[in-house]
Order: C-alpha cells, then sequence, then structure tokens
C-alpha cells in the first residue's frame, strides 16, 4: 500500500512537472488557474500543520505536539533557518516528555 | 558529492559567459548544499513515519518535490490511505507545474531532454532560473541548481532514513512534531496575501473540525475546498489582494523552497 502511494503519487507529480513545460501558454496564463496553484499549498500545508499538531487517530487532542509545534513557529517567526525550527520542536517535544515522565 | 559536482560539469549546458564555474552555477550549489538539511529532516521523519529506508529513498528519487514528500509521509503516518496521500502530494505539487509558464519559454526542451529537464522542475531550479537577465545564464542556472539540489537532497534523503533507522524509539526524541514543524516552515513564506490568510486558517478549522467524522487523510482534501472556491468562483470581493503581494506575513525560513516559489509566482504574474 505505501509502495502504490508512492509509485502513484511520484507518477502523478511528474506529470504535473511535465505539463507545465508542454501545455500551451494560455491554460497557465488563466488567472484561475495562477490562483489555484498559489492557494492550493497553502490550504494543503495549513491543514497537514494542523492535523499533525492536534489531530491524534480521529479525534483533537491538545498535547505536548501543541508546545512543540509553538516552539517551531517562534523559531519561524524569528527568520531561523528550517534545519533550525525543525530541530527546536523536536528539542521542545523530547524536552518535555522527558520531564513528564 | 564531489562525484556530483563533476557529473555537472558534463550536464550543464556552457554559461553565458563561457566559464564553467560562473556565479550562477556556485549559488546553484549552494542551494543544493543547504538543501541537505531539508533532505536529512525529510530522511528522518519517513522512516519514523513507518517508511523503509528503501522506500524513503525510491520516494526521493522519483517524486523530488519536498513538500509533497513530507505531504505524502505525514498522510500516511496519520494512517490515511494510498489514494489520498496520492491526491495530497500532487495537489501540493500542482505549483511545478505553472513554473512550466516562464521555464517553457527559456529552456525551450524538446524530446528527450524535456522529459529529463521536467524532474528538475521544482521550487529552486525555477526560482534561480526566472531571476536571471538571459536565456543562457537562465538555462545554466536551471540545469546547476535543479542537478545540484537532486543529488544533495538524495543523499542527504539516505543519510537522515538510515540515522533514524539506526534508532530505537525515533518517537521519544520528538521526531513526530518534525512534521508539522516542517509544514509551518514551508507555509510561513507563503503568507504575503489577505486571502492566504483566509485560505489558511478556513483550512486548519475544517481539518480539525472534519477529523473525527472522515476517514484519516481525507480531512487535508476537504481543506482544500475554500481555495478551490476562491480560485474558481468567477467574482468575489477582496480579489484584488490575491496580486498585491504584500510582505506582511514575514517570517520566512531563510532560503526556503516555497520562498523562491513564492518570487516565482509573483514574477510570473508580471
Amino acid at each position: 500500500m505505501i509502495w502504490a502511494a508512492i509509485l502513484g503519487g511520484s507518477l502523478g507529480c511528474y506529470l504535473v512537472k511535465l505539463a507545465g513545460l508542454s501545455v500551451p501558454e494560455r491554460v497557465l496564463r488563466d488567472e484561475r488557474v495562477r490562483r489555484a496553484a498559489a492557494l492550493l499549498p497553502v490550504a494543503l500545508l495549513a491543514a497537514l500543520a494542523s492535523i499533525h499538531t492536534f489531530g491524534s487517530e480521529g479525534e483533537v487532542a491538545f498535547d505536548v505536539r501543541g508546545l512543540a509545534v509553538g516552539a517551531a513557529l517562534v523559531a519561524i517567526l524569528a527568520r531561523a533557518p528550517f534545519a533550525v525550527v525543525v530541530l527546536v520542536a523536536a528539542l521542545v517535544a523530547a524536552g518535555t516528555r522527558l520531564a513528564l515522565a | 558529492m564531489v562525484s556530483r559536482v563533476s557529473a555537472e560539469r558534463t550536464m550543464t549546458d556552457e554559461p553565458a559567459d563561457g566559464r564553467f564555474w560562473s556565479p550562477v552555477v556556485r549559488d546553484g550549489l549552494a542551494i543544493g548544499l543547504a538543501t541537505g538539511a531539508y533532505g536529512l529532516s525529510f530522511g528522518a521523519l519517513s522512516v519514523a513515519a513507518g517508511l523503509t529506508v528503501a522506500q524513503t529513498a525510491v520516494l526521493s528519487l522519483l517524486m523530488f518535490t519536498g513538500a509533497s514528500q513530507f505531504a505524502l509521509v505525514g498522510v500516511l503516518a496519520g494512517g490515511g490511505g494510498p489514494i489520498a496521500a496520492a491526491a495530497t502530494a500532487l495537489l501540493l505539487g500542482s505549483r511545478n507545474g505553472l513554473y512550466g509558464l516562464h521555464l517553457s519559454r527559456v529552456l525551450g526542451l524538446r524530446g528527450w531532454r524535456r522529459l529529463l529537464g521536467a524532474h528538475l522542475v521544482i521550487d529552486e531550479s525555477a526560482g534561480m532560473a526566472v531571476r536571471q537577465a538571459d536565456g543562457a545564464t537562465a538555462r545554466t542556472a536551471f540545469w546547476a541548481t535543479g542537478l545540484a539540489v537532486f543529488g544533495c537532497w538524495n543523499v542527504a534523503t539516505l543519510g537522515g532514513a538510515l540515522g533514524a533507522h539506526a534508532l530505537a524509539d525515533p518517537a521519544a526524541l520528538g521526531l513526530d512534531v518534525v512534521a508539522p514543524a516542517a509544514f509551518l516552515a514551508l507555509l510561513a513564506p507563503r503568507m504575503r496575501t489577505a486571502p492566504a490568510w483566509v485560505v489558511a486558517l478556513a483550512a486548519g478549522a475544517i481539518a480539525l473540525a472534519s477529523t473525527p467524522y472522515v476517514p484519516a487523510g481525507v480531512p487535508v482534501l476537504l481543506a482544500t475546498l475554500p481555495a478551490l472556491a476562491w480560485a474558481f468562483a468567477p467574482s468575489g470581493p477582496g480579489r484584488a489582494g490575491d496580486r498585491s503581494g504584500g510582505t506582511a506575513g514575514g517570517g520566512a525560513a531563510k532560503g526556503g523552497m516555497a520562498d523562491s516559489a513564492a518570487r516565482v509566482l509573483t514574477a510570473g504574474a508580471r
């Protein structure tokens, strides 16, 4: 099942890239297409971030992850590089769990 | 890494000034190396999420678009099915198609070169190409950046995956929050317009509100509905905000992929 997702998703992502180099220019110039391509990543990333922070096996849960992602947000606002952002999140989560254990 | 550099020597088009080691090639290599940090995080997260080292490595080789890979692994880790995972990755990769507007004209690729070049169309390569003044430099920038990122991304992914594989309990080390932190870091540079904020807040709310009622993976897809409605509605209030391109959002992770993406989208609109 995981292989199906990997191969299917990879094929889809490649075809989108290829289509971009192949379809007539007016398709990509279409204002609706431009808006969709700009806003879809925003919607998906926001949804993924919230689910992985507050979602837990089909339930909404507030736990250590919220604290850790909050710390990551502070790092982002401080313009920290990507690696620092994820490291801050991981360290806060691990540290808090250790303290609570 | 050294072998990658020599591979580029043979595959990169002649730069405009006739020298291989031009500033634009150096910039491309620098971006490639910077991508290593994303690759390490991705590899570690992917294995922590339950994918094998082989699956993780193949994903980086074949999909080769960072945000989509994070998303695919994230959906699978959350218990989502393969279709929801692939669909999320595909929708997130849709922006790569838009880069073709600028790239197809600049690169002028035909036949097998187009098939090869298409794989390297990512935020970084498109962002570097669009910034160059002339076509020859833009082509060099595209190939140099694309190949450098491809090499570094895959090496780093493998390193991160093997590293996490060696750990007994990745979750205890806080690797489960790498995913949401990564999603936020990728999101931040895109929060430049009012519609982006509306769409992001609505998407987050819809995803959480629908979580108890639909299968895992589906909430993320449902969350795209406001974005699609906004994009395809015949007209609407605040439409002018789409093109204002303000920078009020700020807070971009430095040198992020999404940052160059936003620049390409803005540049293409002119």
